[in-house]
């Protein structure tokens, strides 16, 4: 060999040979360790561990947390959780099945050919409960514990189940629970869920779902051939979930569903100081019970294919014409942009002419003069269609969306509607039609295109009352553990302010009470020194055109829906409530006396929690 | 130029070892999806022959160049693979409360798999350049430390600590092959000691909570404490001949999560016995020999160190694995390499069995 190669082997790969080698003995002592453990694991202790695969003896079950519960501000329980008995089966513990099914059958009273068509659909892995039967009754549950040694691979898991106290009561707040779909379970925050549980669907059962729901448990138990318990193993304690407060009054949701028993529509009231929501009522209403039990196709159908569409919260899903409630926002944008002033007066001889167009005041005979405190008092549609001439739809807009129109209020529940405030531009890239000014004195009247719900109706009156601010809507108030300990406690939430200066609020306000408190005044027929209100009627026009009837009923289907908004007692504001009432013709008629109403059981248990109360 | 010493010396019983591991694997993992007979998992084993053969195919195709152009590209490889551990943290898939997959149309890889060849060619690179013959100082471990530190931190966010520390080790191992100076060690050693005290002082409790699960299974006992239960019943109640073919009855009921991934030896020991699983110890022994002697018999440095990097990286995976699966070692996501399925481990695999050819078969070619 050349010395040149000797050289080279011994510089370095003899080097590396005494460290390959070392590598190597490394690896071959750790493979070692592993040959050891497996000796250990498969043949001194091969027996036992044989014994404890026979059957699959070390089996997981899962321990379901109790779900927080609901109060209303008071604490009274809304929502509670009771117990429920689930019938299950392990297939493969149940042997000979045949004979296992016919006995539970015979004991329970229930047809063998279901138990048959709930395995067909659950055919999963042989030591996988199946449910057979939810929420067994309580007499059936004693027969089948007494008899469970003639029933291998049974089994009766006690499992809480949500129980709604007062059916139908603030159902679209509070909302229901379901089954757990495909779709949820993908989800991060759902991580800890399995197929078969439960989840909130809408309402804050939905939206504080993370909160209520509680961390599950589960034990690690030893089973004999037989699928029964032996021996617990190791367990670890559910967690319940947090319990709500919500900021809502349940006297007080009650009055106001009896008020809106059979009517379609709307109502919330809220704390004009802080954004909370006293009563939220979305009329017509459902039972959450259904839901709790898991609901039958009929039943969903019957629900779904409702024209009074019941599922859906109309508070913050239904989005309406504001009409002349809408005369607010365009009084402040007329004030604000020197378009008018307290002493500017407009003619109304029941009409105005405008392009090729005539449009009318929904008072044919006409007002005469009047100037903006008055025009809000009557309600005059010519004094605004001279304000709207002046303005511009783009002005107008501006404040209508400082005023929190045309987005969402962010009030802690789902599928919220932004409504809509219509501009120029937006018509172009939506219609690609350019703006017609004759649609402005539409919007300015609340018509046309605009878009509100009661929500943002009652958010902006809270403000007009409250001397401007702006506040989200809270449905909770507090959150505490299932001791009691609080967890949060929700605070006011500013999210802005109206646009207007105190002095010319001061005017707007003015013409609101007027509205109540005038013998002229729109909505004279609910006055009442005691209760003070301030409020403005509108009359939202279904068809997009006024027909010739104003004020008074068309063709059926097609009646005008009810506004009312208003705030009480006017110098200190404690409740603003805003009331749509679907083809509920005149909002002086119908939907002023509930909103009377409402304030008036709100503020008189008030002064009695005040006499009584800290 | 083509040369015909490239076939004489191409390293046929390395080839056939990693077929044979990979033939044993498919068997376990049939075995593993049609036991359970309830859920057909069976794309997963024709998912898996597929991912041999793309393997297979980019083992080859890796042949048709000399790995010295690794040396060359190393610093680009590394960078390509921080890219992907980005795009998993912007881009990446949730699954099971991790993100570590990038989805590329119908197909998902997993970059950290990736980054461990490319941290070995890095590495190799680097010490071949620093390498003098005498043990390394401090100042020379700065470097690697920081190039196994970027996609440490990288992988650890995903989160999957188990794949993030076991970069650590092999950087680790590698180092130590290099060889440290005396001091170098007993200082670096020191430190080490200090520093673990610190650091659990400066975590917070949830995470603290969260390590000394990951150390403990037991502490969690209804999620990788029951895993592991159900796996040392598996394995144990194997005995000495196991259950035979398609005989398991653990991993025939569902019991054993990951059963066809990080779990597979369970199986296979239940069905094969002591007798199963020491046969596959002995071939994984064989296998590590046989790539070490490839490390041997390489004539330079970078040569040497990625062969011996790639080699330490198969001889750790299958150590952390058999070790958490026969309830040893932390339960962490590590595979069993050719056996495990899981596309991006088995094409890391193919990847690194084809540098290894690729270093035997050019030997004795110089340039």
């Amino acid at each position: 060999m050349a010395p040149g190669s000797d050289y080279l082997r011994n510089s370095e790969n003899d080097g590396y040979r005494r460290r390959l080698m070392f590598l190597f003995g490394f690896a071959a002592f750790f493979f070692l360790i592993l040959l050891t453990r497996l000796f250990y694991l498969q043949i001194l202790q091969g027996d036992e561990y044989a014994r404890l695969s026979e059957n699959n003896c070390i089996r997981l079950q899962s321990i379901p947390p109790h779900r927080g519960l609901i109060y209303d501000r008071n604490a009274r329980l809304l929502v509670d959780n009771r117990p429920a008995y689930d019938l299950q089966i392990v297939p493969g513990d149940a042997r000979p099945m045949a004979e296992v099914l016919a006995r539970l059958s015979e004991l329970s009273g229930i047809p063998v050919s279901d138990f048959e068509e709930r395995l067909e659909r659950n055919r999963g892995p042989g030591y996988r409960a199946v449910l057979l039967r939810q929420d067994l009754e309580r007499d059936v549950v004693g027969i089948l514990s007494a008899r469970r040694y003639d029933l291998p691979g049974v089994r009766i898991d006690a499992k809480p189940r949500r129980q709604y106290m007062y059916p139908g009561l603030a159902a679209h707040l509070i909302g229901y629970l379901g089954e757990v779909n495909a779709q949820e379970l993908q989800r991060p925050e759902n991580a800890d869920l399995r197929g078969g549980d439960f989840l909130g669907k809408t309402g804050v059962e939905r939206v504080y779902d993370t909160i209520l729901r509680g961390e599950r448990g589960g034990r690690q138990v030893e089973v004999n051939a037989r699928g029964q318990v032996v021996r617990i193993l190791q367990t670890v304690p559910a967690k319940p979930g947090a319990s709500l407060y919500l900021a809502m009054d349940q006297d007080l949701q009650a009055r106001t569903e009896a008020l809106m028993e059979g009517r379609v529509g709307a109502v919330v009231a809220m704390d004009p100081q802080n954004g909370q929501v006293l009563a939220m009522v979305s009329s017509p209403s459902f039972d959450q019970n259904l839901f709790a039990k898991g609901i039958g196709t009929e039943e969903w159908r019957k629900l779904v294919e409702n024209r009074h569409r019941p599922m859906e919260n109309k508070v913050i899903q239904g989005a309406y014409p504001p009409a002349s409630t809408y005369k607010i926002i365009s009084a402040m944008a007329a004030l604000e942009e020197g378009v008018v002033d307290s002493g500017t007066r407009f003619f109304c001889s029941g009409s105005h002419a405008y392009g090729d167009r005539n449009f009318r005041c929904w008072k044919r005979t006409g007002h005469g003069s009047l100037n903006l405190v008055e025009a809000l008092e009557h309600s005059c549609d010519v004094y605004f269609y001279q304000v709207g001439q002046r303005l511009g739809v783009d002005r107008l807009a501006w404040y209508a969306r400082a005023a929190g129109f045309g987005r969402r209020t962010g009030v802690d529940l789902d599928h919220e509607e932004a409504g809509l405030v219509p501009t120029a531009g937006w018509k172009r890239r939506r219609l690609g039609i350019p703006w017609q000014g004759g649609e402005t004195l539409s919007v300015v009247i609340g018509q046309g295109y605009n878009l509100a719900t009661c929500m943002q109706a009652a958010v902006m009156m809270a403000a007009v009352g409250n001397g401007g601010t702006l506040y989200r809507p809270q449905v909770v108030h507090e959150i505490r553990e299932a001791g009691g300990n609080l967890v949060k406690r929700f605070a006011p939430e500013v999210t802005g302010r109206l646009p207007v200066t105190p002095e010319n609020l001061e005017l707007i306000r003015e013409g609101l009470w007027n509205v109540v408190n005038r013998p002229t005044g729109t909505a004279r027929r609910i006055r009442d020194p005691e209760l003070d209100i301030a409020g403005k009627t509108g009359t939202a026009q279904v068809l997009s055109r006024k027909s010739e009837d104003e004020e008074s009923s068309s063709r059926p289907g097609f009646e005008p829906h009810a506004w009312f908004v208003a705030f009480a007692p006017y110098r200190d504001p404690k409740i603003a409530v805003a009331v749509i009432v679907e083809h509920g013709e005149a909002g002086s008629a119908v939907a002023a006396p509930i909103a009377a109403e409402v304030i008036r059981s709100y503020l008189k248990s008030g002064k009695k929690a005040d006499e009584t109360g800290p | 130029m083509f040369d015909r010493r490239l076939i004489t010396h191409f390293d046929w019983g390395l080839l056939a070892l990693t077929l044979l591991l990979g033939c044993v694997g498919s068997v376990v993992l049939y075995s593993a999806v049609h036991a359970g007979g309830s859920v057909n998992h069976d794309g997963l084993l024709v998912r898996q022959l597929f991912w041999f053969a793309i393997g297979g195919g980019v083992m080859l195709f890796s042949l048709l160049f000399s790995y010295k152009r690794l040396d060359q590209w190393g610093v680009f490889i590394y960078a390509g693979g921080l890219l992907l551990l980005v795009g998993v943290m912007v881009f990446g898939r949730y699954g099971g409360g991790a993100r570590r997959w990038l989805v590329l149309g119908p197909i998902s890889i997993q970059p950290s798999e990736l980054m461990k060849i490319a941290l070995c060619i890095i590495l190799a690179r680097y010490f071949a350049k620093t390498f003098t013959g005498e043990g390394l100082r401090i100042r020379d471990l700065v470097q690697p430390f920081l190039l196994v530190l970027f996609p440490f931190i990288l992988i650890v966010q995903q989160p999957d600590l188990g794949t993030a520390i076991l970069l650590f080790i092999i950087g680790g191992s590698l180092t130590l092959f290099v060889g440290l100076k005396r001091h170098t060690f007993l200082t670096l050693m020191g430190a080490g000691l200090a520093c673990v005290p610190m650091i659990w002082f400066f975590l917070k409790e949830y995470q603290k909570q969260r390590i000394l699960t990951f150390l403990d299974p037991g502490r969690d006992p209804l999620g990788t404490g029951y895993h592991i239960i159900q796996s040392k019943i598996a394995i144990g109640s194997g005995q000495l001949f196991g259950k035979g073919f398609l005989g398991g009855t653990q991993n025939a009921l569902d019991f054993l999560p990951e059963q066809h991934t990080d779990f597979i030896l369970s199986v296979l020991a239940e069905e094969w016995g002591f007798v199963g699983c020491a046969v596959l110890l002995f071939l994984y022994l064989l296998f590590l020999a046989w790539s070490l002697n490839v490390a041997y018999r390489c004539r330079d440095a970078f040569g040497t160190f990625l062969a011996v990097g790639i080699t330490v990286m198969n001889f750790w995976h299958i150590f952390i694995n058999m070790g958490m699966v026969m309830g040893l070692l932390p339960v962490v996501g590590v595979p069993l390499p050719m056996v495990s399925y899981g596309g991006s481990s088995v094409v890391t695999m193919f990847l690194g069995v084809g540098i290894l050819l690729n270093i035997s078969m050019r030997r004795f070619i110089v340039d």
